[in-house]
């Protein structure tokens, strides 16, 4: 079932399918290893459930939910 | 002396974020460069000696990339020295505990490097974790040596050496065919040659990390923590502040006895003027940050510091800002100059650029003893400690919303993405902290400042002998009584340019004339004798607050920045902003 990835509370998991953000940021997040295909957990969120932290390939990355919506994952 | 150096070998260590590299770095050069737990803590490169026998390593500590194809400057930076090729051999130090990621790293430099070794190392965290790494398989995938390191334990050190030694003398090896996804790449390595025991080992650290980022704990967790930590500095030192000048003052007396054979300018100079000043901001200057120092570090050692970045991004965000700019802010409350230095860790250059004109907004320590001696004219010394908690919280508040106002005025662009690593919580190494941040950070920024001190208190001894100091105050009166103080005042804050710490000794240079015995102490009673006011100290304070940043501050923000148009709004905005509230305040009280 295809979802966005700010739509995951803590403890869902899912897989990335497509990363459409802007270039700049779909280049650093391929750095850390985020790509489709990765499987990536929701570890918490923050205050007024702006800010989130996923969890993926052992690391733990702090991001915007506004950045999170263009970024399409299946559970 | 030691053995003759007969082979140098320039050894390039890379590697990503927060993986242990600089305290490696540090244990083998015995060099004290910054760590900490959070990401970006390498500003800058660093190069330092290692001697085995007759061969010595010239090691660069690149700061930390995710990859070499540089977003960040400090990426660029190190991007740039790999494909310089003047090393011998690099070392690419990655994360047993999360090794894919570093092998994403990896696997880049490979493609480029003639001669590499792989350090795994955290082996200590990744045996915490159940996690078992088989660095023969890695070594045999990836054509290079490969070290298991835990820091700065003295085996794998030993190891890690022979091994670059080794490697070093080897021939160039053929670089690694490109691959077409790294990541996947790195990911089937992994696959293939890390182990766990399946057992979840973090839940308790996922536990407090839920907790610490919560809105209602972990903000107030937040703020009872900074609040505690300036309380403590404010209280602290206190004491200890007094019995080092009443040290200083009783050696004064010794030193006068033995100068008295000298003219009385000459010993006036020396003693009123140099030794004066030095010791007075020494007494004022130690002791609080001999507190500050070793707490902050011990926040930044345990990795509570991107938490709090995550907590404050929502706020940040509302001001054009984000997450990471808190963390400079508190960098600032230590030094404004190393605050600007830590915003190389805010990507977008507009968001760099309106952190760094605002980081003087929140004091330093250096302007805490001003805050501190003004504070307990009204309050008591414990009260004390509250009055510069709200100024510190007043400067945080001024920062946010004058960078606010340009990220959305002057600087106005692009919206960035805060992306930010949460590395997890490591157990603090105490006896390291308490010498790191004594040794490194008090002492030499006790130290900058006594070169400062010393030339300024001959300087206003000068001025006040000859009269010059009562004169230059004149012509500032009218000024000063506009802003709520004298011309005294305004005189102190201009000529401590170079040190915020120089504000209260030349205030007292003035008011009390030029001996140190005609002033003594440094205390509330002698300014409310020498005509201070509550009024008067109170628009001090503000202006202590906002006034334009010191002089290491500025140069750092024109070497950071390259542009003097920045370093002047860096002095104006400020300087505006207190002008503007103690012209209010004067007209309110």
């Amino acid at each position: 079932m295809e979802r966005r990835l700010d739509d995951l509370r803590p403890g869902d998991a899912a897989v990335v399918k497509a990363v459409n953000t802007n270039t700049h940021l779909r280049r650093r997040l391929q750095d850390f290893g985020f790509v489709p295909g990765t499987l990536v957990t929701c570890r918490y969120l923050g205050p007024g459930r702006k800010v989130a932290a996923l969890e993926f390939r052992g690391t733990v990355l702090a991001m915007r939910m506004e950045d999170l919506c263009d970024i399409r994952v299946v559970c | 002396m030691g053995p003759l150096i007969t082979r140098r070998i320039q050894v390039a260590f890379v590697g990503c974020p927060n993986v242990g590299k600089s305290t490696l770095f540090n244990a083998l050069t015995g060099m004290r460069q910054h760590t900490g737990n959070w990401p970006g803590k390498t500003v800058g490169m660093a190069r330092g000696r290692h001697r085995r026998g007759n061969t010595e390593l010239v090691i660069t500590d690149l700061p930390g990339t995710y990859s070499l194809r540089g977003a960040s400057r400090d990426e660029q930076v190190a991007a740039r020295y790999i494909a310089r090729e003047d090393w011998d051999c690099v070392v690419v130090v990655c994360d047993a505990s999360c090794l894919e990621r570093s092998l994403i790293l990896a696997l880049q430099v490979l493609e480029k490097a003639k001669r590499a070794v792989v350090c795994l190392n955290l082996m200590d965290e990744a045996k915490r974790r159940g996690i078992w790494v088989n660095h023969r398989s890695l070594s045999r995938q990836l054509g290079v040596p490969v070290v298991c390191t835990a820091g700065d334990d003295r085996q794998g050190l030993e190891e890690l050496t022979e091994v670059i030694c080794t490697a070093a003398a080897q021939p160039e090896r053929e670089p690694l065919p490109r691959w077409e996804n790294p990541v996947f790449a790195a990911e089937e390595m992994a696959k293939d040659c890390v182990k766990k025991d399946g057992k979840d080992h973090d839940f308790w650290r996922r536990k407090i990390d839920q907790l610490l980022v919560s809105r209602r704990f972990g903000g107030g967790f937040l703020c009872l923590t900074l609040f505690f930590i300036v309380w403590l500095t404010v209280w602290g030192a206190n004491y200890p502040s007094e019995l080092l000048q009443r040290g200083f003052d009783a050696l004064y007396g010794v030193f006068h006895g033995w100068l008295s054979p000298a003219p009385a300018w000459f010993s006036g100079l020396l003693l009123d003027g140099v030794y004066a000043t030095c010791t007075r901001v020494a007494a004022v200057m130690l002791p609080p940050m001999a507190i500050f120092f070793p707490l902050f570090t011990l926040l930044e050692d345990v990795g509570y510091l991107p938490r709090m970045a995550f907590l404050l991004d929502p706020a940040m965000a509302r001001c054009g800002g984000c997450g990471k700019q808190a963390l400079t802010l508190c960098m600032g409350l230590g030094c404004n100059a190393v605050g600007v230095m830590g915003c190389r860790i805010i990507e977008s250059p507009r968001e760099r650029t309106a952190a760094m004109l605002t980081n003087a907004f929140v004091p330093c320590n250096g302007r805490f003893p001003t805050l501190i001696v003004l504070g307990s004219l009204f309050f008591s010394q414990a009260g004390a400690a509250l009055a510069v908690a709200a100024c510190v919280a007043l400067g945080v508040v001024g920062a946010m919303a004058v960078s606010g106002v340009l990220n959305r005025t002057v600087l106005r662009a692009q919206p960035s993405s805060f992306l930010m690593e949460m590395p997890p919580f490591r157990r603090p190494r105490l006896g390291k902290i308490l010498v790191r941040s004594l040794a490194d950070r008090t002492i030499f920024i006790t130290g900058r400042a006594m070169k400062v001190a010393a030339p300024a208190g001959a300087l206003l001894w000068l001025l006040s002998y000859t009269g010059l100091l009562a004169t230059i105050a004149g012509w500032l009166d009218p000024l000063g009584l506009i802003l709520g103080m004298n011309g005294i005042i305004l005189l102190g804050f201009i000529l401590a340019l170079p040190a915020n710490e120089l504000t209260i000794p030349v205030i007292l240079m003035g008011l009390g004339g030029s001996t140190l015995q005609a002033v003594g102490e440094i205390s509330p009673q002698l300014l409310l004798s020498a005509g201070f006011t509550w009024q008067m100290a109170l628009c001090t304070m503000v202006f202590t607050l906002y006034h334009w940043p010191c002089a290491t501050t500025l140069m750092t923000i024109y070497r950071e920045s390259g542009s003097i148009k920045k370093t002047a709004a860096a002095g104006i905005l400020p300087t505006a902003v207190g002008v503007t509230l103690c012209f209010l305040l004067n007209l309110l009280l």
